[in-house]
């Protein structure tokens, strides 16, 4: 693998923890729901990804344990905002503010430990491709998924009548329930399915971007992700492109940095967020699309007339 | 697949069988709705009381009313939104029992109501594939809508956004969504208020043509115009109750608006005082342009109101009342400085407490939410409203603007007194108020400024009779103490129990003042209609 190649795998690792995150907070967001607890959800996923993996040796473990975590999470926070009708603002954030205290908790007796790494598996004949083959086929399992969820969510959200009554929701929810729409019940499942996937973003950071557990290991992703779902106008292929632009970004600034270009550290560090958030409100300066694809519902509570 | 079937039978009509009607069932020769003795009790109040009602294969029904006259809760009842309290529905000959909208579509009822339940972020497609059970597909559908809006002539893009889309636009797709459930019956709720007249026309086209596929329509509206131009048959509502059943051709447009308003009450008006003073408040050629596409433009209205007198102005409701009321009061300025003067000194720029602060005083329609804030104090709320005009009685401590508290208490106290509001307690929220009681505070808030101008809108809205009396006298009161009273109301009794002069709202534009005694019911029902001759003199007005 040349200089090159290991610059754009790295760019890859890097970006998948975001555009999962993004992409299961934009389907949550499609329905309406604001979920804040994105990070906390994030970390929660990491530090049992890494424990299930130490205690079990597999994993793959991790990676369940790291979706059930994000989404066990989620549901506390479904069942706050939607069955009590807590404010999702508040509610979002304490979930962050939970997850970082509880991950360092149950993560302190793996601190230092040495972590297992999911090992990428190389798919016969496409790995074999030029440049192309290593970077895209011989990944890990999470990247695959990641991708496997692109096109899932964009077919769902914009193919399937489920999608379209996700989207409804999400636009009008008193209107989707007097035509018979579960409100409800469609938040929920949004709300878990994004749960999931950062549960899922979390294991990719403590089983494959760093092998091990430090405490706040999440550093801000979560963030980052609930940012791009907004700068990328809930469309999910702009999410993914934010995602990539964000990891390629901070690559190359780390890159940069060891070259020593005279530039200040600071500012090369600062250089994603700046260069992704650009980049993003230059692409949706197309006010009419923005105001279609945005929720209208979005962060107001429902609740059904009896 | 249900709806797409139903679809194509729609289309099999279109093809071949022209005035025949599809059957679903059984063939009947009868009516094909009959509604006996239908009764909705709300509490001892009767929206509708013993109604009658028969509407024939392939006829256009005119259901005429004024406001609160029972439309809307006799067409919830036939489309299964609300339970009839007694009576009985017939279709076709069946006696039926419709609990749900979906009841009434299985039956072949379909419904356009007058604010749309749209998603606008979704397109036209998505839209009408929403409202279909089942799992039609998405293509499909957009392939459905097509079809029939062009059958029709009611061209439609499926993949236009909602968002994009005019009120008129948005109307067809809602006739859309229910042709494609091939209805027998089609409940129009008042569908040209938002229509332009070409748009108008083009309804009246589809409407015909759904007539001449042998489908009836139940055609709701109060414009008298339209019924005679379109409607076989008409029955005229009055107080939940049917005064009329005709052929609105053979009626005049006068007889119409005497079923509609009625002539039973006789005429009472208040002893006007002799002494007219100046023109306190005027209108001088107000125009607002509409600020959302549910909202009425104004249209040159000239109005003035001199010390001593009641103005009221009648009108069907959304046809500029609020707009005007937001022009006069200045919760929305207007443009043009001179447009609206009070006590002859042009405001039309100037906002709602520099209209206070010159003698205005202003009682807007809602109570909950715009005229009091539910969860705050009476006297919270009298320091909200009057804390610029009051600002020497109830704010001290110079820039700090402290409360007085003793001041504000006494005053609501006062006001509490003068209006006789009943409440739990010395000042509780105004929430915990009824809507009576709360009503005469917010009047009685105003009153007790002794305002030079007085504009309230829909004053006793659904207040009981002895709060709706006691705030009609306290407006007229005012007026004899040397006030010029502004009222907007959709209630005739009102109108005509307080005011002196009488003037019209519809669509934007206001008729010529009247003096009450001189106008009858039946001109007033003229004047709502929209038949009148204001429109010429408006634009003659416009001309110079």
């Amino acid at each position: 693998m040349g200089i090159v190649e290991a610059i754009l795998f790295s760019v890859i690792t890097a970006a998948t923890p975001l555009v999962l995150a993004a992409l299961g907070e934009l389907v949550a967001e499609r329905s309406g729901v604001l979920n804040l607890g994105v990070e906390g959800m994030m970390i929660m996923g990491a530090v049992c990804a890494f424990a299930a993996t130490q205690l079990i040796g597999s994993p793959y473990a991790g990676i369940l344990a790291g979706i059930a975590a994000g989404a066990v999470f989620s549901l506390l926070f479904g069942f706050l905002t939607l069955t009590l009708v807590a404010n999702q603002v508040a509610t979002g954030l304490a979930l962050t503010l939970l997850g970082l205290g509880v991950s360092g908790m149950l993560g302190e007796s793996f601190l230092g430990m040495q972590g297992i790494k999911l090992q990428p598996i190389a798919i016969p004949l496409l790995s074999k491709i030029p440049v192309v083959g290593p970077l895209l086929f011989r990944q890990d399992a999470i990247f695959y998924a990641s991708v496997a969820i692109l096109v899932g969510v964009h077919l769902f959200l914009f193919k399937s009548r489920a999608g379209l009554k996700l989207r409804a929701v999400g636009d009008s929810h008193s209107s989707a329930h007097a035509l018979g729409v579960n409100v409800i019940r469609t938040r929920y499942l949004a709300v878990l399915f994004g749960g999931a996937c950062a549960g899922l973003a979390g294991a990719q950071l403590s089983l494959v971007y760093t092998p091990q557990w430090v405490e706040n290991m999440s550093a801000g992703r979560g963030w980052i992700a609930l940012a791009l779902v907004v700068f990328a106008s809930w469309r999910p292929w702009r999410v993914v492109a934010g995602g990539y632009l964000f990891g390629a970004v901070s690559i190359s600034q780390l890159h940069a940095q060891a070259f020593g270009i005279g530039i200040p550290s600071q500012f090369l560090t600062a250089l994603p967020y700046i260069a992704t958030i650009v980049v993003l409100i230059l692409i949706s300066h197309n006010r009419r699309m923005t105001l279609i694809n945005t929720p209208a519902s979005l962060g107001k509570p429902f609740v059904p007339d009896r | 697949m249900v709806p797409v079937l139903h679809a194509a039978k729609a289309g099999e009509i279109e093809e071949g069988k022209e005035g025949s009607v599809p059957v679903k069932g059984q063939t009947a020769s009868g009516p094909l709705l009959a509604v006996r003795q239908l009764t909705k009790l709300f509490g001892s109040f009767a929206a509708c009381n013993a109604i009658d009602l028969q509407i024939e294969p392939g006829e256009i029904h005119a259901l005429l009313g004024e406001n609160g006259a029972g439309k809307s809760t006799l067409v919830k009842m036939l489309f299964g939104v609300l339970a009839p309290t007694s009576g009985e529905i017939r279709w076709r000959g069946r006696n039926v029992r419709i609990t749900s909208p979906s009841d009434a579509r299985c039956l072949g009822i379909g419904m356009v109501f007058q604010h749309f339940s749209l998603f606008e972020a979704l397109t036209v497609a998505e839209n009408i594939a929403l409202s279909m059970n089942g799992s039609v597909s998405l293509a499909r559908v957009a392939e459905e809508a097509a079809r029939l809006s062009q059958i029709y002539g009611l061209p439609l893009d499926p993949k236009a956004h909602v968002a994009d889309l005019s009120v008129g636009e948005r109307q067809r797709i809602e006739i859309v969504r229910a042709l494609l459930q091939n209805p027998q019956l089609i409940i129009l709720d008042e569908p040209t208020s938002v229509l332009t007249p070409q748009e108008a026309d083009r309804l009246f086209e589809t409407l015909l043509k759904l007539r001449s596929e042998g489908r009836s329509v139940l055609y709701i509206s109060h414009r008298l115009e339209e019924v005679q131009r379109i409607c076989d048959r008409a029955t005229v509502l009055r107080h939940g109750k049917v005064t009329g059943a005709c052929d609105p051709r053979a009626e005049t447009p006068a007889s119409l608006a005497r079923m509609m308003v009625g002539s039973d009450v006789t005429v009472v008006t208040p002893e006007g005082t002799s002494t007219r003073g100046d023109v306190q408040l005027e209108a001088r050629h107000l125009s607002v342009a509409a600020r959302t596409p549910f909202a009425v433009s104004l249209k040159d209205i000239c109005l003035r109101v001199r010390a001593g007198e009641v103005l009221a102005i009648a009108g069907v409701a959304g046809n500029g009342q609020s707009e005007l009321f937001d022009a006069l009061s200045g919760e929305y300025p207007v443009a043009d400085d001179d447009a609206v003067q009070i006590r002859q000194r042009p405001v039309g720029t100037r906002n709602i407490n520099a209209r206070r602060l010159m003698g205005a005083g202003f009682v807007p329609e809602e109570r909950h939410g715009h005229a009091a804030i539910s969860g705050l104090s009476l006297s919270d709320n009298l320091v909200l409203a009057r804390s610029q005009s009051d600002r020497q009685a109830f704010l001290g401590g110079g820039a700090l603007k402290i409360i007085r508290h003793g001041a504000v208490k006494a005053a609501t106290r006062r006001i509490s007194e003068a209006m006789d509001v009943r409440k739990s307690g010395d000042d509780p929220p105004a929430g915990s108020l009824s809507g009576g009681n709360l009503q005469k505070f917010i009047v009685g808030r105003e009153l007790d400024r002794q305002p030079a101008v007085l504009v309230v809108n829909q004053p006793t809205w659904g207040v009981d009779a002895g709060a709706a009396s006691r705030i009609r006298q306290a407006l007229v009161d005012l007026a004899k103490a040397g006030s010029a009273v502004l009222v907007i109301s959709q209630d005739l009794d009102e109108i005509f129990e307080v005011a002196t002069e009488i003037a019209v709202i519809n669509e934007g534009r206001l008729s010529d003042p009247y003096p009450a005694r001189e106008l009858s019911r039946e001109k007033i029902g003229l004047l709502m209609g929209g038949m009148s001759g204001k429109t010429e003199s408006a634009g003659a007005a416009h001309a110079h």
